[in-house]
């Protein structure tokens, strides 16, 4: 084997922030998008910064490493930040954000990805923040017929062989086993490095790729149908009262005492 | 699933966040110094227990030192009357409720008082035997004209967070605590003018305003305690003055109460007035030496949904001048703060908080600038140009831009959580300074090299000083010079004070940039006002004040 090819798909996200709550569209069919703020879906940093990091200790010669990603044409931000992080190019495959892959959909994209660019080595983040189906990378294990470890908390590869620790309830697991493989990242992994000002300018002329499902043969119809999509139920706000008597007073009102 | 949730990967960051902001739960000073701090100093947002230790969670509040005997010098005037327990039932019957009279009078209330009696960072406590919290206009005349017609001195407090030890008594003045006047009266959605009770606390108001897509046009480290009325009284500065302005613009109407009950009713909602002298400018600033305020009408802007922030590490100060001009030409109107941080700083961060810095070099200084625009496309479009400028030209040497909300969050946290961390051996003495932008930091290296040449700092325990460091709000040329130290030391407070004052008072510049004077800066007002200013403002006071009960012993 000549050296480590790293394909990090990656997903442009909301933003999580605990200020801004997302709302449910007026139609009930999903989390309101246009004009909220968007980033990278943070186990795909992960990611990113994990095959950065394979390169950086120089265990394992990385011959490259690929960033991609399915979505609309924003998702190209996504990739700038990957590549200013330290991934050499990228792939934007076009998918307007109301045909939306589902984790099948993308695992069979990513197989065909895997095919083209010769990867020997994909590295997904455990879930993405918005739909939480945890599900894409297991699924191209199954299509690539590759061995995975999913939920890593670290990495070690030597030549061929690669270690894996991942946390368990109680303890830490460690697998081992051989390239091509698939690895999804848990949080504990690293710590994402800042995309540094020289690094972003760097990334503005690395090459993006852009394509389409068709190029790779595909179309991704759903299989699946949001029946609807609801807000959390409301907390119940507090009430002030006045003195120890008046809380008495309440609390038998309320029945609790 | 060991960690299940969505929001594992995001907390990750947020914990660092907040590792970052409180430290010091987790290192213990080596050395834990009896902090009594009397200097005129604003000593700051960290608070100290007893030992001088400083700790995430407040200390007991019966620890504080006494002002008066900290301030040995403040007699207590004889003018005043003491509280009899006539004038405790005067109130009851004014206040009607239980919960708005805290009594210490008739009975021993010393615990539920302390909180009102000592002040944010422990370093102020009073004598005061009883607490008021009006909930109306008219309670708060009520009271005042009663104080006035009996000699009986008041402080007006609201979130009491102020940090230069005007919101505690000094002796045992009556706490006069806006709290219960918390209701949002009005917001007109077109004009932005929003109408609130004094005691609303900022945060409220500012989340209140969220849901309307406004923001207060005020926002600083204290806002989920301090009060709009506390903050228009101490005509408070913040993070993001540079943007939205001063009080003094900001606010459009006032209303108050004047010491003999007189209701000032100025609660115009509009922005242009031109009918005589602007009284409100008086309550704005004034430190609740002239009147209670009891509510206020304020504009306020349009909240930017796209926010972005990236921050630098320069070569010298003269190239984060370079970088500030070159912000203010390229960004021009989403330009929402530009934060000066010296690299002593980002390194005592980085020891006591443990935390990574966003930049892998080391570099004497460092700014922080954050974008507030309409539109992200645009916005970043500006901010690629401007990045690209600073970063060719060699202005800024390395820099990092925020990604998401979550990187928002953590280079934040290397400017605001300097103030925290800087308490970490013992104390710190604060001061919080205007001088014009180009002379800025020399104020620093003058007052480090004075602590070499006199032998008092260095790297080890027999060195009082352990650095001289500056930051601040470099957009509005404000700095805050901070010298932490291991231990309180007379030899080093000679070092610096007046020193400080008359340097400050040479390039013209303020003593008292956002903090107020309050107990603290009170002597050393002269060294940034005339004595003619001094003279007319003694005259205001006067007139609105005539019997001087409203928060002696500060301000003038
Ligand atoms: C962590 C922290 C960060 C801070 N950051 C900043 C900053 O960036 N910029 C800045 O300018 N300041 C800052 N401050 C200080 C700032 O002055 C106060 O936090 C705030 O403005 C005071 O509001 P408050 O309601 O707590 O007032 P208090 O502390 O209760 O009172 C302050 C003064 O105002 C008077 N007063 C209060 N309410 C009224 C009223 N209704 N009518 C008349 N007088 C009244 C009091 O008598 C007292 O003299 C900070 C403080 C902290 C603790």
């Amino acid at each position: 084997m000549s050296g480590l090819r790293i394909l990090v798909p990656i997903k442009r996200v909301i933003d999580y922030t605990p200020q801004v709550k997302p709302r449910v569209n007026r139609a009930q069919t999903a989390v309101e998008t246009a004009n909220v703020k968007h980033s990278m879906n943070p186990f795909d940093e992960l990611s990113i910064e994990e095959a950065v990091r394979l390169r950086e200790r120089k265990a394992t010669p990385v011959e490259e490493i690929v960033a991609i990603s399915a979505g609309p044409a924003k998702a190209q931000d996504i990739l700038r930040t990957a590549m200013a992080m330290g991934a050499d190019r990228s792939i934007h495959v076009q998918v307007d954000e109301k045909d939306a892959l589902e984790p099948l959909g993308v695992a069979k994209l990513l197989k065909k990805v895997v095919d083209e660019q010769k990867s020997n080595l994909v590295i997904l983040g455990k879930q993405s923040i918005d739909d939480d189906a945890g599900q894409t990378g297991q699924m191209l294990a199954g299509l690539l017929n590759w061995p995975q470890a999913t939920q890593a908390s670290k990495v070690e590869v030597e030549g061929e062989k690669v270690t894996v620790t991942r946390e368990v309830d109680g303890g830490v697991e460690t697998l081992r086993t051989k390239l091509p493989m698939v690895i999804t990242t848990d949080l504990r992994l690293n710590e994402p490095r800042y995309a540094s000002l020289p690094n972003i300018m760097k990334a503005k002329k690395k090459p993006l790729e852009k394509k389409t499902l068709k190029d790779y043969g595909l179309d991704a119809a759903p299989r699946l149908k949001t029946v609807k999509v609801t807000d959390p139920p409301q907390r119940q706000g507090g009430v002030k009262v006045e003195d120890v008597d008046g809380m008495i007073g309440k609390l038998k009102e309320l029945g609790a005492l | 699933m060991a960690v299940p949730s969505r929001f594992v990967a995001p907390m990750r960051r947020a914990s660092a966040v907040a590792r970052l902001s409180s430290p010091l739960r987790h290192c213990r000073p080596g050395f834990q110094a009896r902090w009594t701090g009397n200097t005129s100093a604003t000593s700051e947002p960290h608070q100290q227990d007893a030992k001088g230790t400083v700790k995430g969670g407040a200390a007991p509040a019966k620890t504080v030192k006494f002002t008066s005997d900290s301030y040995p010098e403040i007699q207590r005037d004889s003018k005043f009357a003491k509280i009899t327990q006539e004038h405790v039932d005067h109130f009851k019957g004014i206040l009607g409720s239980e919960s708005a009279v805290i009594d210490g009078v008739s009975q021993d209330a010393t615990d539920d008082i302390e909180p009102f009696n000592s002040d944010w960072m422990r370093k102020f406590r009073g004598h005061a035997k009883l607490v008021l919290k009006p909930s109306t206009t008219e309670e708060v005349s009520k009271i005042l004209k009663y104080c006035n017609d009996n000699m009986l001195a008041v402080v007006p407090q609201g979130g009491n967070t102020g940090l230069v030890g005007g919101s505690v008594p000094v002796f045992d003045e009556i706490v006069i605590n806006l709290s219960k006047m918390n209701q949002i009266r009005s917001f007109d959605e077109v004009s932005g003018i929003l109408v609130a009770d004094a005691g609303v606390i900022l945060e409220v108001a500012d989340n209140f305003l969220a849901e309307k897509g406004s923001i207060f046009p005020l926002d600083l480290g204290a806002k989920g305690s301090c009060q709009i009325g506390g903050n228009v009284a101490t005509n408070a500065g913040g993070l993001r003055l540079l943007r939205y302005g001063s009080l003094h613009g900001n606010v459009l109407g006032i209303e108050a109460v004047l010491p003999d009950g007189t209701i000032v009713d100025d609660l115009s909602k509009l922005r242009k007035n031109n009918t005589g002298y602007d009284l409100k400018h008086l309550f704005i600033g004034g430190e609740g030496t002239i009147g209670i305020i009891t509510g206020i009408s304020i504009i306020c802007p349009q909240r930017s949904p796209a926010v972005n922030v990236a921050y630098f590490g320069l070569e010298s100060f003269e190239q984060a001048q370079k970088a500030f001009t070159e912000a203010k030409s390229h960004l021009s109107e989403i330009l929402s703060a530009f934060e000066m941080m010296d690299g002593r700083t980002q390194k005592i961060i980085q020891k006591v908080a443990g935390t990574k810095l966003p930049l892998e070099g080391d570099y004497p200084f460092y700014c922080l600038i954050e974008t507030s625009g309409s539109n992200a496309d645009h916005d970043s479009e500006k901010l690629q140009n401007f990045l690209e400028h600073v970063m060719e030209t060699e202005i800024v040497q390395d820099g990092v831009l925020a990604q998401d909300q979550t990187q928002i969050q953590e280079l934040w946290a290397c400017r605001e959580g300097i103030t925290e961390c800087l308490g970490h051996w013992g104390g710190v003495y604060k001061y919080d300074l205007s001088i014009p932008i180009s002379r800025m930091y020399d104020l620093v290296n003058d007052v480090r090299d004075r602590f070499t040449e006199a032998g008092l700092l260095g790297d080890d325990e027999s060195f009082p000083v352990v650095d001289v460091v500056g930051y601040g709000h470099m957009g509005d040329s404000n700095l805050h010079l901070n010298v932490p130290v291991r231990r309180f030391d007379k030899k080093v407070e000679k070092m610096i004070e007046p020193y400080v004052y008359e340097w400050v008072a040479n390039e013209k510049g303020s003593i008292s940039a956002e903090h107020g004077l309050g107990v603290t800066k009170r002597p050393y007002v002269g060294y940034s006002k005339s004595e003619t200013m001094i003279r007319l403002m003694k005259q205001i006071k006067d007139s609105f004040d005539p019997n001087g009960i409203m928060n002696p012993y500060k301000y003038l």
